[in-house]
């Protein structure tokens, strides 16, 4: 585990390094980086004990920017870069950058098995629903229909819900937040930084050149409060101006309902719980339809970290058969004397 | 009882043969073991279908494991046997063209059914119809005299019981051999140290073959191969791909440095896996990836972290490592890349040998990135590969790549221990902590090294990735200059590792008439060729490259002292075209790819056409 360090508080700044950014103007990356960047100052970590390992893409050129190690590796790999790393030193706090591309694509593979092996690390995974770096092809989590370069006709095939799909990847943490929702998101990254085990963080994110306003019924200000639905542990499911409306369970499916006068009363709907498998999965299944989009933590679980697991087998094979010896193993066996 | 006739004999080669199922490799690397121990030179070779139980009886199912030993120094398992066991018609269908004229022939004949000939495509029983009158045919009924034995073995079923067939065979062969049994009863007691009723049945047919031949009459002859003579020391046998993790090992103690092995189980290289999952008391940490890309990616995170990253694999996973392998390349970290050649290209032949990935580890990856690479030539070299790959990995911090291969990964050899701790080289590791002045590229003078900095050091915070990096801080840049001097740089300093390289020593005459240059598993097969050429009065000597990037620094020179240079390979002729390329010497190839090692009389005819 991480500890706190002792010595002067770090700041914002103490965290920005002398490279240049090179994202386009009004990319959602900047307020991104500036939430990770406050973030980092507040958890009490030592710049020099912080790792972000990166793959390919707009994205992942996060570790360039932010002042303290980072390794920009090859795509779609960060996550399995992260584990080796993270296991052979868990004292160091990792977190892997990526885009949806990235993530969900390339290296969905290695998304998925860190996740269930619960590697303490720290993924945020920048969803914008198109690949930018490439210019513009649709992605993963595009709508069908996309229509972009490579796609004239629109694309044929279904997205993946990246919430849904770390929930079924045993993630340990699962959470949402947007580019824009910058004390969300520090707040989120901060519960993140603190959990033991793997984390995934969406990122809902705005590319403004290959894919703009494609959350815009989250990021919107006028209509934000009507489409977003801030998770809560231990609350009623409500949003809405003035909290006028809720998520209530009729049989196994989500409804909207009015709350209040004329409505149904606050004790009828659904109260979030973090340690709830089936109401996180059901939560991150709400999409359109009249539906809210869930922001914060879908699901938390407490299990051993991977690495832990690692270090204690290591500590148990030296109890039972002592530190090893090297001369008594390559002379163990059946060995013979040539006199 | 009889007087038997016991006769002594220099050298023996004996194979086992049967079912997949049959228990032919732990045979036969029982038999290898006893040789061990009584202290006669020797080397194995299993050699085994992919398939884990091809259908009974059948052709593809047929397994075996050649035993070659001795009273005198050899190099090789042996062309072909003196001594053929086979349990089965398929056995003795596939197995039977190697065995020589008055060769010894073993076989069970309670395999031999009508149903077994048919599964093997005889029409009528080879051992009714005279077809195998030149060989000294033993016809024996081992399923059922094994059964017999057991008759009053508790606890095991009649199938069980006829299961130790195998195990009363090699009884058999002890008395043939006159080898103790004691080593084996001691193994076997050990394996069924949880099962005391398979301990009684198998030690009980072990004894009960023995006896068999001792007390029957048509076993009139036995035979003794005494020790050979040896240095003196500590031995035990091994087997390539243990040899190369304790080497692994071994240089993680002498380095300070725990192993961090990343690994997706393939063929022939997981059991270097399962080996160091057994040495997590020495700080070992192994990782079974989700692919083979996690694999070599963990391990250069592993290295970044600095613990030395470990990967390995066969040519269809080193292929998907490629990438990652540039990666490597680039940040320019310790990593040590392990291939364990199988017959390819694609899936291949995944238990069958071959040495196809020479240029594949030369050039197999995007853009110019040098890796060294060494090449064991024996199992028990394996050993030292291992240790020096992780030596020069840590020396010149860069990743390195190890060539195998599954003739080296499976066959054993006597390994002459290391006596002391001390006798093993000293792996000195330095990791940059001082932050005055720090830039993540300044090269050290001599290795071109850059500093070796890991996270979790004050002050010395630093990105580092696969874009192109500025020659001093390591940022990324796109300048055309900077590009030019880093490429060449990254060539430079895998050049330099030639001062690593020890001077190559020729075999026979400096100069003269026929040079057999080899790399990696050839090594025995050469030698013993050249030598038994040599004894013929041929002028023919031998180089074999452990190091093959970058060379010795005296193999240039070498060629040319020779009017001929043969360069046998198992593949259609990889390390002759770096020859012709590097040295623009008219070596001359000799190739095959059939999925086995060279045969001795293969090498030795190719050199006595040239020296004719």
């Amino acid at each position: 585990m991480t500890t706190a360090m002792d010595g002067p508080k770090l700041t914002k700044k103490d965290f920005v390094s002398d490279q240049q950014v090179r994202w386009c103007p009004g990319c959602g990356d900047y307020a991104i980086l500036s939430s990770v960047q406050h973030a980092f100052a507040k958890l009490g970590i030592p710049r020099h004990k912080i790792v972000i390992i990166s793959g390919i893409g707009c994205a992942a050129r996060f570790p360039y920017y932010v002042d303290c190690f980072g390794f920009h590796t090859i795509h779609g790999r960060a996550p399995a870069l992260a584990t080796g790393l993270k296991v052979s030193r868990p004292d160091l706090s990792v977190w892997v950058v990526g885009g949806d591309g990235d993530m969900l694509s390339i290296g969905g593979n290695h998304l998925l098995h860190a996740l269930r092996r619960n590697v303490g690390i720290k993924i945020l995974c920048i969803n914008n629903r198109i690949y930018g770096l490439t210019k513009g092809q649709y992605s993963p989590t595009s709508p069908v229909g996309t229509v972009k370069k490579s796609t004239p006709m629109g694309s044929i095939d279904r997205p993946v819900n990246p919430i849904s799909l770390a929930l079924a990847a045993e993630a340990g943490f699962v959470a949402r937040t947007v580019d824009v929702f910058g004390p969300h998101l520090q707040e989120t990254l901060l519960r993140a930084a603190a959990h033991e085990g793997s984390v995934f963080v969406e990122v809902l994110q705005n590319c403004l050149i290959f894919n703009d306003a494609t959350f815009s019924n989250v990021t919107d200000r006028a209509s934000r409060e009507d489409n977003v639905l801030y998770l809560e542990h231990q609350k009623p499911l409500l949003f809405g101006a003035g909290g006028d409306k809720g998520i209530r369970l009729n049989g196994l499916k989500p409804e909207v309902v009015r709350v209040g006068e004329g409505g149904v009363p606050e004790s009828e709907l659904l109260v979030h719980d973090e340690k709830d498998e089936s109401l996180a999965y059901l939560l991150s299944r709400m999409e359109g339809d009249g539906f809210p989009t869930p922001i914060g933590t879908f699901r938390t679980q407490e299990h051993v970290s991977y690495e832990a697991a690692a270090a204690q087998q290591v500590r148990t094979a030296r109890e039972q058969k002592g530190e090893g010896d090297l001369m008594k193993l390559i002379h163990s066996g059946d060995v013979w004397t040539v006199p | 009882m009889t007087t038997k006739q016991l006769k002594s004999l220099d050298t023996v080669v004996i194979r086992f043969a049967g079912d997949s199922g049959d228990g032919m490799q732990i045979v036969g690397s029982e038999f290898g073991n006893t040789a061990a121990i009584v202290g006669n030179d020797l080397a194995t070779f299993p050699d085994f279908p992919a398939e884990i139980r091809a259908p009974a009886g059948t052709l593809p199912g047929v397994s075996g494991f050649q035993v070659h030993f001795s009273a005198n120094e050899i190099f090789t398992p042996g062309d072909q046997p003196d001594v053929l066991v086979v349990m089965n018609p398929a056995a003795l269908k596939v197995n039977r063209g190697d065995l020589p004229d008055n060769g010894i022939l073993i076989v069970d004949t309670d395999a031999f059914d009508a149903r077994n000939l048919k599964k093997a495509g005889y029409e009528q029983s080879p051992l009714e119809d005279g077809s195998l009158a030149q060989f000294r045919l033993f016809a024996v009924p081992l399923t059922s005299l094994a059964e017999k034995s057991l008759r009053d073995v508790e606890g095991l079923t009649t199938k069980e019981k006829r299961r130790n067939k195998n195990i009363f065979a090699l009884g058999m062969t002890y008395w043939l051999f006159s080898r103790p049994l004691d080593n084996t009863i001691k193994w076997l007691t050990q394996k069924y140290a949880k099962k005391p009723q398979h301990v009684e049945a198998t030690t009980t047919a072990l004894r009960a073959g023995y006896a068999y031949c001792d007390a029957s009459e048509a076993f009139q002859v036995r035979y003794e191969v005494p020790p050979a003579p040896s240095q003196p020391g500590l031995y035990k046998s091994i087997q390539g791909n243990e040899a190369l993790a304790l080497g692994l090992v071994a240089a993680s103690v002498k380095s300070g440095l725990p192993i961090f092995y990343g690994s997706y189980p393939i063929t022939p290289a997981s059991p270097v896996l399962e080996a160091l999952a057994q040495y997590k008391n020495f700080g070992v940490i192994t990782f079974q990836a989700e692919d083979e890309i996690a694999a070599v990616t963990s391990a250069i995170g592993a290295s970044f972290g600095g613990r030395i990253g470990i990967t390995a694999s066969s040519g269809p996973g080193i292929a998907l490592k490629g990438e990652a392998m540039g990666l490597a390349v680039m940040v320019e970290l310790p990593l040590v890349i392990i291939n364990v050649q199988r017959a390819g290209p694609s899936t291949g032949m995944p238990t069958k040998t071959e040495q196809s990935d020479l240029l594949q580890a030369m050039f197999g990856r995007n853009g110019d990135a040098p890796i060294p690479i060494l090449a064991a030539r024996s199992p028990s070299d394996c050993f030292e590969i291992g240790f020096e790959a992780v030596r020069i990995a840590i020396k010149y911090v860069v990743p390195v790549l190890v060539l195998s291969d599954g003739y080296l990964a499976n066959g054993a050899e006597p390994w002459k221990l290391p006596h002391k701790f001390e006798d093993l080289p000293d792996i000195p590791v330095h990791f940059h902590t001082d932050p005055k002045g720090f830039e993540p590229y300044r090269r050290d003078d001599v290795t071109l090294a850059r500093p070796w900095v890991k996270p979790g050091t004050p002050g010395l915070e630093h990105r580092i990735g696969g874009l192109e990096k500025d020659r001093l801080t390591g940022n990324v840049s796109y300048d055309t200059a900077n590009h030019q001097h880093m490429t060449d740089v990254r060539a430079e300093k895998v050049a330099r590792i030639v001062a690593d390289v020890p001077d190559l020593e020729v075999f026979g005459d400096e100069s003269g008439e026929v040079l057999v240059v080899g790399w990696g598993g050839t090594y025995g097969a050469i030698h013993s060729a050249v030598r038994r050429c040599r004894s013929d009065g041929i002028s023919a000597s031998q180089i074999h490259l452990r190091h093959l990037n970058p060379f010795p620094a005296n193999l240039g020179e070498i060629l040319g002292r020779f009017k001929k240079v043969l360069v046998p390979e198992l593949n259609t002729g990889q390390l002759i075209l770096l020859l012709r390329a590097r040295f623009l010497v008219d070596a001359i190839g000799l190739n095959k790819v059939e999925g086995q090692p060279f045969k001795v009389r293969e090498i030795v005819s190719r050199i006595q056409e040239l020296s004719a």
